[in-house]
């Protein structure tokens, strides 16, 4: 069966990239707490690395056989 | 609300996605048993997150907010004291035996341990209700499709109902795999945000459950009486919810059992629910606590105004927070946690069908690939059965009580048959087909006297916990009785099917935190932790 760690790294990556650009070129602020925050690049940063892990633990499995 | 060319194009990544995986899966699909089973090929952290998902549909993400919203903390009564407690049982007592006797379905076993006739009640019994479940995810996905984007309710319908269809009848099971744990992290990544945004706006958890009426953020302390949010006391809790219903759900739905027989070997099946048990012991953070955040800051939630329904109770949430982008994220989760809901009930709908209705009643002795053409054509036609119950579940007030409704006429009663089957040698199979008879019946006649006016309960979930203990209770009774008086199985055939006779096992050494046992004592542990943090 095809590695799903790909599928899921894949997805995670290329939708965590298009919120940093988004966010990046038209930030909105929201406001958690006291302080306010560019939620599309915080969050989207955060699911980009994750998609990076499962790439990185898929390619690593298939690599070492 | 305004949703942007980003929201659209993080929903179409996500298609684009689903639909590659049904591609590609689709030339690994030669047998049947492949596109059933997946040929019994997949590590359990897929299957545990797999059988986690296949439950985390419109129910879990609309329907626990709403029940949040309304009941509060006691709403997660439903993982601590339902699914926990019954996904640890499920692994530890029941899945010997499913895995065992390798049967590819629920009835199929039915048919093994008792006799043909209690199977063919249940494979019919399922079937109803598999495509009565899936409704409700299209319904629910409409609904929120036609408050966020503007779309009619037969377009969304019509949209979400071609995506699982394509999925499904390319990759089958494994597609529906796959994309249910693609959806599990989905999620928990569009939704968790608003739980620590809505917590860090109100000043913390002492904050909102001061803001909330009284009552809603205790999960025992209220219920020696039925004087409580929920209406119902402890022992209506621990014996409808905790025992009944949630053991009624987790140890005999063919939609959860089919991810675990998918697993590699008889561990990795075990293993299964407990795996799915760790996230669903902290998923209140992501469906109950946004209900009752909901309730404090949307006002007028719960009232009778234009879509402030209970059950808008997380899409409005959604609207409130996010900004374009995140919003995406946030309906794309929502959108596949719908359609993974619905695939799971199509898959379970097209293996029962195929195997214990087409293959045992109409066409026997066919070839595979005729059975692997009808699993195809049985998942269009369940789709296209499940948009009619769609427009069926339009006319009912809220979804949650209509599926808890579905679950104590089917699954209720179906328990007490498996409990005694599976722990009980000497009940026979007549007396397990009239026990399964007596208990729906019973339902179905308390059903009718409340909806009369005959009985009444203090709120429709009340009601509902006491028909499922009713029509439990009526099986197990009648079942013992007549097990008295009727034949019972010769005992070498009921090897590897019985608590007791057991079947030759493999056994394989294994890691200490891979032992079913340590991941149980591990999982209860937590829940009983969290039991007396929120008492």
């Amino acid at each position: 069966m095809p590695d799903l760690r790909l599928a899921i790294g894949g997805l995670f990556v290329l939708i965590g990239t298009l919120l940093v650009g988004y966010g990046l070129a038209s930030p909105v602020l929201t406001a958690v707490g006291r302080a306010q925050v560019n939620l599309n690049v915080c969050w989207g940063s955060l699911m980009g690395l994750f998609g990076l892990c499962m790439l990185l633990l898929a390619l690593k499995k298939n690599g070492g056989g | 609300m305004h949703v942007g060319f980003v929201d659209y194009a993080i929903i179409g990544i996500y298609f684009v996605f689903v639909l590659s995986i049904g591609f590609i899966l689709k030339k690994k699909m030669v047998r049947s048993e492949d596109f059933f089973l997946s040929g019994h090929a997949i590590p359990s952290w897929i299957t545990g997150l797999a059988f986690l998902s296949a439950n985390l549909g419109a129910i879990e993400v609309m329907g626990m907010a709403a029940n949040g919203a309304q009941y509060g903390i006691m709403t997660a009564h439903f993982y601590w004291v339902g699914a926990i407690p019954a996904m640890v049982f499920l692994a530890l007592f029941m899945m010997p035996f499913y895995y065992g006797s390798r049967v590819r379905s629920v009835p199929e076993y039915l048919k093994l341990r008792f006799n043909e006739p209690t199977r063919a009640f249940n494979a019919f019994s399922f079937a109803a209700m598999t495509v009565l479940m899936s409704g409700i995810n299209m319904y629910a996905m409409a609904l929120v499709f036609k408050l966020l984007l503007n779309w009619s309710m037969t377009a969304s319908i019509l949209v979400s109902a071609g995506v699982v269809l394509a999925y499904t009848v390319l990759g089958g099971l494994t597609s529906s795999i796959y994309n249910e744990v693609l959806q599990f992290f989905l999620i928990v990544f569009g939704l968790l945000p608003i739980t620590l945004i809505g917590l860090a706006n109100l000043g913390g958890w002492h904050a909102l459950t001061a803001s909330l009426p009284a009552g809603f953020d205790h999960l025992w302390a209220h219920t020696a009486t039925a004087g409580n949010p929920m209406g119902i006391d402890w022992l209506g809790i621990v014996s409808g919810l905790g025992f009944v219903l949630s053991f009624g759900y987790w140890c005999t739905d063919f939609l959860v059992i089919q991810r675990a027989l998918a697993a590699r070997d008889m561990t990795a099946a075990e293993r299964t629910p407990l795996i799915a048990a760790f996230p669903k012991v902290l998923f209140p953070v992501l469906t109950v606590v946004p209900g009752m955040l909901a309730l404090a800051i949307i006002p007028g939630l719960g009232s009778n105004g234009a879509n402030l329904s209970y059950n808008m109770a997380m899409p409005l949430l959604l609207a409130k927070y996010y900004p374009s982008g995140m919003l995406g994220v946030g309906l794309t989760a929502m959108l596949a946690s719908f359609m993974s809901g619905m695939a799971g009930n199509i898959t379970a709908f097209n293996t029962v069908w195929t195997f214990d209705i087409y293959q045992s009643y109409l066409a026997p002795d066919k070839s595979d690939e005729h059975y692997l053409w009808v699993g195809r054509l049985a998942t269009a036609l369940g789709i296209v059965v499940s948009i009619g119950t769609a427009y069926l579940v339009m006319g009912f007030p809220s979804i949650m009580d209509y599926m808890q409704m579905v679950f104590s006429f089917f699954n209720a009663p179906l328990f007490a048959t498996f409990l005694l089957g599976m722990f009980w040698k000497r009940c026979t199979p007549w007396a397990a087909f009239w026990g399964l008879v007596a208990g729906t019946t019973a339902a179905i006649i308390h059903f009718t006297l409340t909806h009369f006016g005959v009985i009444s309960y203090p709120s429709v979930m009340a009601g509902n916990f006491w028909r499922s203990s009713i029509a439990w209770s009526s099986n197990f009774v009648v079942a013992i009785a007549l097990s008295f008086v009727t034949k019972p199985r010769d005992e070498k055939e009921l090897a590897g099917l019985v608590w007791g006779m057991p079947a030759e096992r493999e056994v394989r050494e294994q890691s200490w935190y891979k032992r079913p046992k340590v991941l149980a004592a591990c999982v209860l542990a937590l829940t009983i932790a969290l039991d007396v943090v929120f008492w």
